[in-house]
């Protein structure tokens, strides 16, 4: 019981202090880790909150394929650190209305979520298949998804490809 | 005398009723972790940080449905969440595949200088 607690806000501080560290770095490199940081540590969160299929899902599929797709890409293309700030000022604009914004939404969310109903009950991954596949509710939405992916594949491969030189 | 552990179950069954417990936190932690990802969109110049600032607000959406998800206890939340992770594999193979497409053409990755559509 300490132990979840403990490790639920662990996690949280975690995330957040990371998910800084992602915007606050100039270096892509070290942006793409702390997001694995991110990544793994919401997925603690996740498991606490009694989604272990998702938790598990978020270090597969996020903390594993998604970044290293990004980390190689990073490395690939040798990004150099960053110079300057973005061109009219729009940096400091969108730190400055990002506090505000900050404050205004956690504070709101803390509010509301203090009258949420607290209906918790043990999830299990064969839940998870169940919810997708026994109703038609999500059946013909995870069909759409194989088609999203497999256009996706098509699309990356053709705009990644290198051009062929016909005179252009 | 009281074990440390009965004594802190009794605090959070305490904290459990009246905050909602993790459920508050973790929306509270997905709020604030959304608004930094969309400052970092306008922070960071280079495409792929920008990006990665794209993930980290769809990260924290994932958490807003899975804590949302053991609030109503139903399992609907976690299953947006699996969508959410096919669409953000899909959105970063594309993304990814510009970008490396960009580089080879334009031998950049400023955000600042991509404005073939600026009016």
């Amino acid at each position: 019981m300490i132990l979840d607690v403990i490790l639920f806000y662990g996690a949280a501080i975690v995330a957040l202090a990371s998910g800084l560290f992602v915007v606050s770095q100039r270096s892509p490199i070290n942006s793409a880790f702390s997001l694995i940081v991110t990544m793994c540590s919401l997925a603690v969160m996740f498991a606490m909150l009694g989604s272990a299929f998702i938790a598990v899902l978020q270090v597969v599929v996020y903390a594993g394929a998604i970044m290293v797709l990004f980390l190689f890409v990073i490395m690939l293309l040798n990004a150099k650190q960053e110079e300057g700030e973005r061109a009219g000022g729009i940096g400091r604009a969108a730190i400055a209305l990002g506090i505000i914004l900050a404050i205004q939404s956690v504070v709101v969310v803390w509010k509301g979520a203090a009258n949420l109903p607290a209906n918790y009950r043990e999830t299990t991954s064969a839940d998870v298949a169940r919810g997708l596949f026994a109703s038609p509710r999500f059946l013909y939405a995870f069909e759409a998804t194989s088609i999203l992916i497999l256009s996706a594949m098509v699309g990356a491969i053709v705009v990644a490809r290198k051009e062929k030189d016909t005179g252009k | 005398m009281p074990s440390l552990d009965t004594l802190y179950s009794a605090t959070l069954s305490g904290f459990e009723t009246a905050h909602g417990g993790f459920v508050q936190v973790a929306l509270a932690v997905s709020a604030f972790l959304f608004v930094v990802g969309a400052v970092g969109v306008f922070v960071r110049r280079n495409v792929i940080t920008v990006m990665m600032c794209v993930e980290l607000m769809l990260n924290a959406v994932n958490l807003a449905f899975v804590a949302f998800s053991r609030a109503h206890g139903t399992i609907d939340g976690q299953i947006l969440v699996f969508f959410v992770f096919t669409v953000a594999a899909a959105e970063a193979a594309v993304g990814l595949a510009i970008v490396i497409a960009l580089q080879r053409n334009r031998e950049d990755l400023d955000v600042d200088s991509f404005n073939l559509m600026k009016g």
